[in-house]
């Protein structure tokens, strides 16, 4: 029989017993719907994580000291203080696929204004540091160069800082705060950049100029980390690899490195891959309601075969090879399977606008709609493999005579 | 089609030659045909009469190429039979086989031009209008021209088994092959029955018609009485009864 009949007997022997098709379908439709909205909730987590770093800056290189701490290996306090005054210069003077470079000194703790106080994160950097992390002024201006040279006591606050201490939309430019009873001047207000991905307010910042974070607050020689941007996101590795050189050449190295140098595209890619195994998870456990949904189908195709026995002992009475009639039951199945993939996408589709609404961040990849059709499919011939094969080894005669 | 002839130049259309057939019961062999041997010609009606049991039925699934012998040749139309694969015989008994059932054995909520295509579904030398063409002039030849989408459940018995002949016929088979087919109907039924497998004998047709009712044999050119498995009597019935006539005679009492 040509395939456009073989359909047209499996939607009558479908139609003919609509709820009990409907049943097996709901499974399938269960199980479809389940796959795409896990998918489209990884995938849109993913899209948001990578989007929040890419806000940071896609050509971003960061300089940590000590060696790659990846293995988790204890280390030497010691390791710790190996990026220095030297290295920055070394760095300044050499680079050629580095555009900015900025040393970080970081610290926290309170700071006060009159009776107000908020905890808040101290960065201490260079100028560069405002064009590497794409800061923007709002108010007011940065400090300058004179004022690093200067270890000056100048800063620039976040807009949660400003709020907390001087209220909403209060110019605190020119007032001074005190940062562990250092006063400091404020010389500029950041536009806002709200949360991060991870939840953390971006905007409760304290940047001043490194020197005076180093000497002043912290009484360190040594930096916390270097930020540093390559010319293009594509320069990335040639960047590195200049600035492992410029680095082993200024610590005079022969062994081993003791700094680590990640790019924030390494970061997002580890982010990724971390997000990529829980979409994993969430997709294999949805999955295992596909296959509970295959064997129910397998279940009613076995009942559809026991119940048609007569049908089928006609048909090969006049002439239907048993590959005939195990394709009858295949797309039967199928048709089943595939159907109830149709549905579970839509359902999934409707599904993944209400996490929208609700806010979660969700993107339907493409790829997950063929590939629930393509399961399913397999599904359809998995399981309808068994009751087709059940019914096309039927004697003829036996199964004509079948009350 | 083979050209298979008789010594007297007519076209054989069934050979058997000492056709056995055993069935394994358990321990025990059941020895339901002990070697039959004979040859029908083309535009026979022939009847095969037994008591329960002697081996009509299983008889005829040979001859239908459903099931094969144990040990002996069958012929069909020039092509041995016995040593085909399971879809050569699908294939055979699409092209060359009509059944007709006891029991109709028509599709369920299916309407009568769509129970007779059924054969002509599995010969891909028929499209859908073909198709449908064979079916209506089939079930023209069987009276039902005016009954073309009424559903199976829809007809009675009598109309339900002219459906069954139409589909049996629609293939333009080299034999039709019936077990038992006026057994589930009254006597003025299965008399129009007759009358029909008589018209069908008088275009030409080769009919097998298996049936427990001695009367009917009068109505065919040929019958072979079958006992415990083997041919008692095969007699050529030189006196055709007309079916029409009996029909006409019967006492009309209520119609159907
Ligand atoms: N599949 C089978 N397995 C075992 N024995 C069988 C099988 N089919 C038929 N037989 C046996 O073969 C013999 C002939 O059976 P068959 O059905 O051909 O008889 P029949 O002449 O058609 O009888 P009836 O008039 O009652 O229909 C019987 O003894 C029967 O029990
Ligand atoms: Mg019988």
């Amino acid at each position: 029989m040509n395939i456009l009949n073989l359909f047209k007997v499996a939607i009558r022997a479908i139609a003919s017993n609509k709820f009990r098709s409907f049943l097996s379908m709901l499974g399938i439709i269960i199980g479809v719907a389940a796959v795409i909205i896990m998918m489209a909730i990884g995938q849109g987590s993913k899209e948001s994580v990578r989007a929040n770093i890419a806000q940071m800056g896609t050509n971003v290189i960061m300089i940590r000291p000590g060696a790659d701490s990846r293995g988790g290996v204890r280390r030497d306090p010691s390791e710790m203080q190996t990026l220095r005054q030297e290295d920055y210069e070394a760095i300044l003077r050499d680079k050629r696929y580095v555009t900015y470079v900025s040393p970080e000194v970081t610290s926290s703790g309170q700071v006060i204004y009159g009776a107000n106080n908020t905890s808040v994160s101290v960065y201490g950097e260079s100028l560069d540091y405002f064009d590497i992390k794409q800061w923007a002024i709002k108010d007011g201006e940065t400090f300058s160069e004179e004022d690093i040279r200067s270890s000056a006591k100048v800063c620039v606050v976040g807009t949660t800082v400003v709020t907390e201490l001087f209220g909403e939309n209060a110019d605190p430019v020119g007032k001074t705060i005190r940062f562990k009873s250092i006063p400091f001047r404020i010389v500029g207000v950041l536009k806002s950049k709200g949360y991060n991905s991870w939840g953390m307010d971006q905007d409760n910042v304290l940047i001043a100029p490194y020197t005076t974070v180093m000497k002043r607050i912290q009484a360190q020689t040594f930096f916390s980390s270097i930020n540093c941007s390559a010319i293009t996101e594509e320069l990335t590795d040639e960047a590195i690899s200049e600035l492992t050189s410029i680095l082993r050449a200024s610590h005079k190295l022969s062994g081993e490195d003791n700094f680590t140098i990640r790019s924030q595209q390494e970061m997002m890619e580890t982010m990724s891959s971390t997000m990529d195994t829980i979409t994993i998870i969430l997709v294999v456990a949805a999955a295992f309601s596909l296959l509970v949904a295959g064997i129910g189908i397998m279940n009613i195709m076995l009942v559809s075969v026991t119940e048609r026995t007569k049908e089928i002992g006609l048909r090969m009475s006049v002439g239907a090879r048993g590959i005939d009639i195990s394709n009858q039951f295949l797309i039967e199945s199928v048709l089943i399977s595939v159907t109830g993939g149709a549905l579970g996408v839509l359902v999934g589709f409707l599904g993944t606008r209400l996490c929208l609404l609700v806010g979660f961040p969700v993107i339907i990849p493409m790829w997950s709609i063929f590939v629930s059709f393509a399961v399913c499919t397999v599904i359809g011939v998995g399981f309808g493999y068994i009751p087709a094969s059940k019914a096309a080894n039927l004697d003829p005669i036996e199964a004509i005579r079948y009350e | 089609m083979n050209n298979v002839t008789d010594n007297n130049d007519r076209h054989v259309v069934i050979e058997l030659q000492n056709v056995k057939r055993e069935f394994k019961v358990g321990d025990e062999i059941v020895h339901a045909l002990r070697g039959i041997s004979f040859k029908i010609y083309e535009g026979e009606f022939v009847t095969i009469m037994g008591t329960s049991g002697s081996g009509k039925s299983t008889l005829l699934n040979q001859l239908g190429c459903l099931d094969t012998p144990t040990s002996g040749e069958y012929i069909l139309d020039g092509t041995p039979v016995r040593t085909m694969s399971k879809s050569q015989r699908a294939r055979l008994r699409n092209r060359k086989i009509g059944f007709v059932f006891q029991n109709y054995n028509l599709l369920p909520k299916t309407t009568a031009v769509e129970n007779v295509e059924l054969p002509l579904m599995y010969n891909s030398k028929y499209n859908a209008s073909q198709r449908r063409e064979a079916a209506v002039k089939a079930l023209q030849a069987v009276g039902l021209g005016d009954r073309l989408e009424h559903k199976s459940n829809q007809m009675s018995g009598g109309q339900m088994q002219r459906v069954a002949i139409a589909r049996a016929l629609v293939n333009d088979p080299a034999v039709i092959l019936a077990d038992e087919a006026t057994g589930n109907l009254d006597t003025r039924t299965s008399f129009e029955m007759l009358v029909l497998f008589q018209n069908l004998h008088a275009q030409g047709r080769t009919i097998i018609f298996v049936t427990h009712n001695p009367e009917i044999a009068q109505y065919s050119s040929r019958n072979i009485m079958l006992r415990d498995g083997k041919i008692r009597e095969d007699t050529i019935n030189n006196n055709i009864l007309s079916a029409a006539d009996a029909l006409a005679a019967l006492p009309v009492n209520h119609d159907d």
